[in-house]
């Protein structure tokens, strides 16, 4: 069974390669990645969702669109996520990318959700799409 | 091609290591820190030397690690003419910082207290991850933050304006352009005014411990024994989203302008075009949010002390950034020359020449902070002229990282580092128990090790060093 991510060593930060047959669920992959490395997922119940829509020219640009929406969601909904879907569609004669997603999660509960770094910000350092035999996206996270 | 030591505590990346260098690298570390500098790192700093009008060397400072774009540690110059500004130079947290409250209390009277003081402090300044402040921010108040920076915060009431001559650029930096600052960065940045955050960030109660330069430190006005308090955090969501949005922008600058970069993160757009000047404008915004931002927490920091110790007087020390671009005026070769100086985790060390230096430290040099991991000491140091030969006045910022986030996790618990630091005797408060462990002090350089290098070299010359009695943590 494919692993849907993994995290490398990287001394300052977070780095982590996500997978997915399709680049859709490269993405999902992507963000439970991300949030995976402030909070385990265990911890967030899915309550409430949130819907994100977002175009751009590239594959690569979405993506990071995409996972700096997640962190620019957590701060101004001070919620959590555990939930990640998302649909990927491309813009008719090569002129882009579009993507529609739905992210579960709940309200932050200092009482309750155990933090283990907080991600600033996603960086574009060796920020990376490629296609094999499987999607494949590489990210650091500023933490 | 191989780094080539050129003196004491002084590497040199030659022109070639990589493709495309158009000036040497140069890593200013001892020979036992050498070892600890990463071959990522090393690639980071010729890297930033491919970049268009850079001046002179890529640097790294002693505390240099793998960072993103330039690595952490880094500094370079670019000329007015045919350079470059990139966030690359910058990072995420626009004007993280140190400030440095010294106090006229001894230890021994504070000592019995600390707890009650650190509960308070906690309390009284809110931190943790996406923590909002207790100030609720209009939006009108927020775009003064971003044009006046500390002078809008003493305004508003908090702190003096004798301040103000204590902050690297009087804490509001000219430039700054509110238009250039999206929605996104507006709506993380207004409700966290007045914040700490989490991570490496931190309010923490201090002991002088030790006075290596009396001179020096009288001027400054520390003594043996002496309390003070450390405040280090930065410009927040506001921070991280503008350099988020403007990073797009420049990818596409990128392009426009046909750059060749080694390192997506490395984004930047040649001086005077449109997008240079939009990201600067809205940098400048947001290193006056971050010194806003020090100067409420400081404010509400001496309101404690005051409740505790009536008539404690918190006078402010000195206030750096150690994430920031700022134009300033350098010999090039001779001649002097407007220059964009790109310090990423590295701090300003100018010595007595420069006019920038506060009026009551004439003749010194300001005040370099240098910041210890959690745990360990922290030091004072004096900018020395030699900087600005070897580094364009540039020091190390704290001790840089040796072990990652996720070995650190694997190695300790948080209440492992907690127990530790109380067996210690320091008191330590968090909102986040378990992002105590990827900060343990073991992850971390040893301070001494970096600030030799700093010391020994000339940039900056050792004045005092600081213990922590109490830290409060995101």
């Amino acid at each position: 069974m494919m692993i849907p991510f993994e995290y490398l060593e990287h001394t300052a930060d977070v780095k982590f390669r996500a997978y997915g047959t399709t680049p859709d669920q490269m993405l999902s992959n992507a963000a439970a990645a991300l949030f995976g490395a402030m909070i385990s997922p265990g911890q967030v119940k899915v309550e409430e969702s949130w819907q994100v829509e977002l175009e751009a020219e590239d594959l690569e640009d979405l993506a990071y669109q995409w996972l700096s929406e997640i962190v620019f969601l957590f701060e101004t909904e001070s919620a959590v996520f555990s939930r990640f879907q998302v649909a990927l569609e491309e813009i008719e004669d090569g002129k882009g990318w579009k993507l529609w997603a739905e992210i579960g999660g709940e309200r932050m509960d200092p009482e309750r959700h155990s933090f283990l770094a907080e991600v600033k910000a996603v960086t574009r350092h060796k920020f990376a799409i490629k296609k094999n035999e499987r999607w494949c996206i590489q990210v650091v996270l500023d933490v | 091609m191989e780094i080539e030591k050129i003196d004491d505590n002084i590497y040199e990346v030659p022109v070639g290591y990589r493709p495309g260098m158009r000036v040497p690298g140069r890593i200013f570390v001892s020979a036992a820190l050498r070892e600890m500098v990463e071959p990522g790192t090393v690639d980071q700093v010729a890297n930033v030397a491919t970049l268009p009008g850079i001046v002179g060397h890529s640097m790294a400072m002693p505390d240099a690690h793998l960072g993103y774009g330039f690595p952490i540690g880094g500094v370079a110059a670019f000329r007015e003419q045919g350079g470059i500004i990139s966030p690359g130079g910058v990072g995420f947290d626009i004007n993280c910082g140190v400030r440095l409250l010294r106090s006229d209390l001894e230890a021994d009277a504070v000592q019995p207290l600390i707890n009650t003081l650190l509960d308070a402090l906690f309390q009284a300044v809110p931190s943790g991850l996406g923590s909002t402040g207790r100030l609720h921010a209009t939006d009108q108040q927020l775009t003064e933050s971003f044009l006046r920076g500390a002078e809008w915060a003493v305004g508003e009431g908090y702190g003096v304006e004798a301040d103000l001559d204590f902050c690297e650029e009087n804490g509001s930096m000219p430039g700054a352009d509110p238009s250039q600052v999206g929605v996104k960065a507006r709506k993380r940045g207004r409700p966290q005014l007045g914040t700490l955050g989490s991570g490496n960030h931190f309010l923490e109660i201090q002991r002088v411990e030790e006075i290596y330069n009396p001179e020096i430190a009288k001027r400054f006005g520390l003594f043996k024994g002496q309390i003070t308090v450390m405040i280090h955090c930065g410009s927040r969501g506001a921070g991280h989203q503008i350099c988020t949005d403007h990073l797009d922008v420049l990818s596409k600058a990128v392009r426009k302008y046909n750059i060749d970069i080694p390192d997506k993160q490395l984004a930047c757009a040649p001086l005077g075009t449109p997008e240079a000047d939009h990201y600067f404008g809205a940098m400048v915004c947001a290193a006056n949010y971050a010194w806003a931002n020090r100067h409420i927490i400081a404010h509400w920091t001496r309101e404690v002390f005051d409740r505790y110790f009536p008539g404690s007087q918190l006078q402010l020390l000195y206030d750096v950034a150690h994430n920031v671009a700022k134009i300033e005026e350098h010999r090039v070769e001779g001649k002097k020359e407007r220059l964009y100086v790109h310090r990423k985790g590295a701090t300003r060390a100018f010595g007595p020449s420069r006019t920038e230096i506060p009026a009551a430290y004439e003749g010194l040099g300001q005040p370099v902070l240098i910041p210890g991991s959690m745990g360990t000491a922290s030091y004072v140091l004096c900018g020395q002229d030699k900087a600005l030969d070897l580094t364009f006045g540039s020091a190390c910022h704290g001790s840089g990282r040796v072990m990652s986030r996720s070995q650190a996790l694997r190695q300790f618990t948080g209440k492992e580092v907690k127990a530790a630091l109380n067996r210690d005797g320091i008191a330590v408060r968090s909102t986040s128990p378990g992002m105590l462990a990827e900060e343990a002090p073991q992850v971390y350089k040893p301070s001494g090790d970096v600030v030799d290098v700093v010391h020994n070299l000339g940039i900056a010359t050792r004045v005092a060093r600081l213990v922590p009695l109490g830290v409060s943590k995101g």
